[in-house]
């Protein structure tokens, strides 16, 4: 019989090696399902996991995986700061919205003018937009003890009925002939967030995602902050005797974690997607959460995992329209993934023993 | 890989891109399609697919069709249709409103590749632009509703704030105006162009308002389904959808892309593609009226059928004056006919409509 028995702590090598396992576990009945579906197992496996690294194309392709990633990474990172601390903040989605209105409207408000600090203004206005909405569940939980789970998710919808009503009213385009969204902010050379370098797929979101990245790394291993943020959330009581401020480390968590989405948002529309527009945020405020757990909460994991993240929506989409797999059969390709990856998990914390049980 | 690598390869892909044609002559062309809901979505994309399969099945071995469904409108169309031109692709359409953009940027990285955008105004050497007057069916439809409601409510499901919409909206009131004065309409913002769930939710929504007819600018068959429940009537939107029918389908405004697709692909196999700009309607067969079913009394089915045949014959045009704008003001002359260039951008309601366009 088999028993599942607490490790006094957690293992080492499963909380490195559950991500990997999970992979390849997905690959195996991923590629069943594909078999099933009456496509080559290891063409589609081959054309989601390698052409777009290493395939004909991939001098196209590894652009486009920075490009999909970056945003990802970035509100990934600021989330894995609460997360660590037991701070939920789910309402990433609604503030990489905000941080793109606040830094697209402060940029359209200097349309046509051309003046260098345009730019470093929207960025300054994207993370105050996104720090902003984060505040409102932070100091909601802080003074009235709501759950800022809840408040954050919910205000992702007051986020896109205030984009919708940008999108028709304020910031409508007036050159649109009517149809909703923005003026072009990628068109318009002050705000425009170009691929820095050609065909590498480098925009300032991309260099933003990297040096925060870093940074966070440098504050989780090296600054007392960091410290406390992990202690918080390993043992809430030390921390108090410790001289943590529960609220503090709230407002200071969802801030920072606001600010990055905002930042990441305000990149996106004024580089890849182009313009503010209904239904611009395409779900990458839930999807960092995902990658946030999936990289263990350390910086350089979701760095990782949020390229491999890419890479399945990249080369899913190939194998989609390559091998005319149904976009459903990726959605669950990709569903596995974090199933497999919650199950392996459970190693960490636990192993698998055989018990031989006695004949009564 | 350096920047000169780089566009070398791209310039290297395109030229591939643009060789079998010239090389290979029994080599199939390939043509890309994206689509921005999954393609079984009973509707708007399911329409453009299926044609995409008449297309398919018309041209046999000649043709090789690519396509991927459910593809957001930004960066990740882009994405999509430039793999499709790296692929090998020589035409690629993108079937929705939102792909214009994305597609005016891609059109501009691979001159040699032909690609047509359903739904908006923006053209280039190698992109065309094709819509169909939907609200020509409208007027069909509109006229059916107007005779039919026995509250004198008629809800319109609109999507998004667009020109396209607005027309509907104004056409739709307009003939069931003429058939029946005291009409009044009551239009629901989805924001979405396919929800089922959004769907249902505001259709319900405006038969609690007392609507006994509902027509969708959405595309699932959500409307139809709490039409059937409610006891209501409604239309087919984007397909047939005479799973329906009698009631509450009563007819449909049916899109009609498969014609289209076929003459193009065949000047793309011709070597006689070339840009344009088309708004093709009843008249050119892009836009059909779906049969009008038992439910209809038989001098309401006549009537509605005259006006489709004066729409096909060309001698009647549903925005013809006298009309007002909403706020009173004047807009057509009596028997002034709009233009195309007003029709396009249309941004206001006609007098009498008691609603507002979102802000």
């Amino acid at each position: 019989m088999l028993k599942l028995e607490k490790r006094a702590s957690p293992s080492t090598f499963w909380t490195w090696a559950a991500p990997v396992v999970a992979v390849a576990l997905t690959m195996v009945v991923g590629g069943l399902m594909f078999a099933a579906l009456g496509k080559n197992p290891f063409v589609a496996i081959r054309t989601i996991f390698w052409d777009p690294l290493f395939g004909e194309f991939a001098f196209y392709f590894r652009g486009q995986l920075l490009v999909k990633a970056a945003p990802v990474i970035l509100i990934a990172v600021g989330l894995s700061l609460g997360f660590r601390a037991g701070i939920w903040n789910i309402g990433a989605e609604g503030q990489y919205i905000m941080g793109a209105l606040f830094g697209g409207g402060v940029g359209l408000a200097f349309y046509p003018a051309e003046h260098w600090f345009i730019f470093p203004l929207c960025i300054l206005a994207a993370a105050l937009g996104g720090w902003l909405w984060g505040m409102i569940p932070a100091i909601l939980k802080v003074r009235f003890r709501t759950n800022e789970i809840l408040v954050s998710l919910l205000l992702v919808y007051v986020a896109q009925a205030f984009l919708a009503s940008m999108s028709l009213g304020l910031l409508k385009n007036p050159e649109g002939q009517g149809f909703p969204g923005s003026r072009s902010l990628a068109q318009y050379p002050a705000t425009a967030n170009p691929e820095l370098i050609a065909g590498t797929g480098i925009h300032w979101g991309v260099i933003a995602a990297a040096v925060v990245v870093l940074l966070t790394w440098v504050l989780l291993d090296r600054h007392i902050l960091g410290f406390q943020i992990k202690l918080a959330g390993q043992a809430p009581r030390a921390a108090r005797f410790a001289g943590v401020s529960p609220s503090r480390l709230v407002l200071l968590c969802m801030g920072v974690s606001g600010a990055l989405a905002g930042l990441a948002g305000f990149f996106e529309v004024a580089g890849p997607a182009g313009q503010i527009k209904i239904g611009f945020n395409v779900g990458y405020g839930f999807s960092a959460i995902i990658v946030a757990f999936l990289g263990r909460l350390s910086p350089l994991g979701i760095l990782l995992a949020g390229l491999l993240m890419a890479l399945t929506y990249v080369g899913g989409e190939n194998a989609s329209t390559n091998l005319g797999l149904p976009s459903a059969a990726i959605q669950a390709f990709q569903g596995m993934l974090l199933f497999f990856l919650l199950a392996v998990d459970m190693f960490t914390n636990y192993r698998l023993r055989l018990v031989r049980r006695r004949v009564a | 890989m350096n920047r000169r690598t780089l566009l070398t390869s791209v310039a290297a892909a395109t030229a591939v891109a643009s060789l079998p044609r010239i090389a290979l002559a029994q080599a199939p062309v390939k043509v890309g399609y994206i689509y921005v809901g999954p393609k079984n979505d009973g509707g708007w994309s399911q329409h453009h697919a299926e044609a995409v399969a008449k297309a398919k099945a018309h041209f046999g071995d000649k043709v090789e069709i690519v396509e991927q469904e459910t593809v957001p409108e930004g960066a990740d169309a882009e994405r999509v249709m430039t793999q499709m031109a790296l692929g090998g692709a020589q035409l690629i359409f993108a079937t929705s409103f939102g792909y214009m953009e994305p597609t005016l940027n891609v059109a501009g990285k691979f001159p040699n590749v032909k690609f047509e955008h359903a739904t908006g105004y923006k053209t280039a050497p190698n992109m065309s632009a094709y819509n169909a007057r939907f609200y020509e069916g409208r007027a069909v439809c509109g006229t059916i509703a107007g005779r039919m409601t026995k509250s004198n409510k008629i809800g319109y499901i609109a999507s998004f704030p667009i020109p396209e919409v607005i027309q509907g909206i104004n056409s739709t009131y307009i003939h069931a105006k003429k058939v029946n004065p005291a009409v009044e309409i009551k239009v629901v913002w989805a924001f979405t162009w396919f929800d089922p769930a959004k769907e249902a939710d505001a259709t319900q929504a405006l038969i609690d308002q007392g609507c006994d007819v509902v027509l969708a600018h959405t595309d699932s068959t959500a409307p139809l389904a709490t039409l059937k429940k409610a006891g209501a009537y409604g239309f087919g939107q984007a397909g047939d959808m005479i799973e329906y029918a009698p009631t509450p389908r009563l007819s449909s405004v049916i899109d009609e892309w498969a014609p289209y697709y076929i003459e193009r692909i065949q000047a793309l196999l011709d070597g006689t593609w070339a840009s344009q700009n088309v708004w093709y309607g009843i008249k050119e067969g892009m836009v059909g009226i779906g049969a009008i079913s038992d439910a209809v009394p038989a001098e309401v089915k006549a009537e509605a059928e005259a006006l489709r045949d004066s729409i096909a014959a060309g001698t009647y045009k549903p925005f013809t004056g006298p009309l007002n704008k909403q706020d009173g003001s004047a807009w057509l002359a009596d028997g002034e006919v709009a233009g195309d260039d007003v029709l396009s951008g249309l941004s206001f309601y006609v007098e009498g409509i008691d609603a507002e366009i979102p802000k």
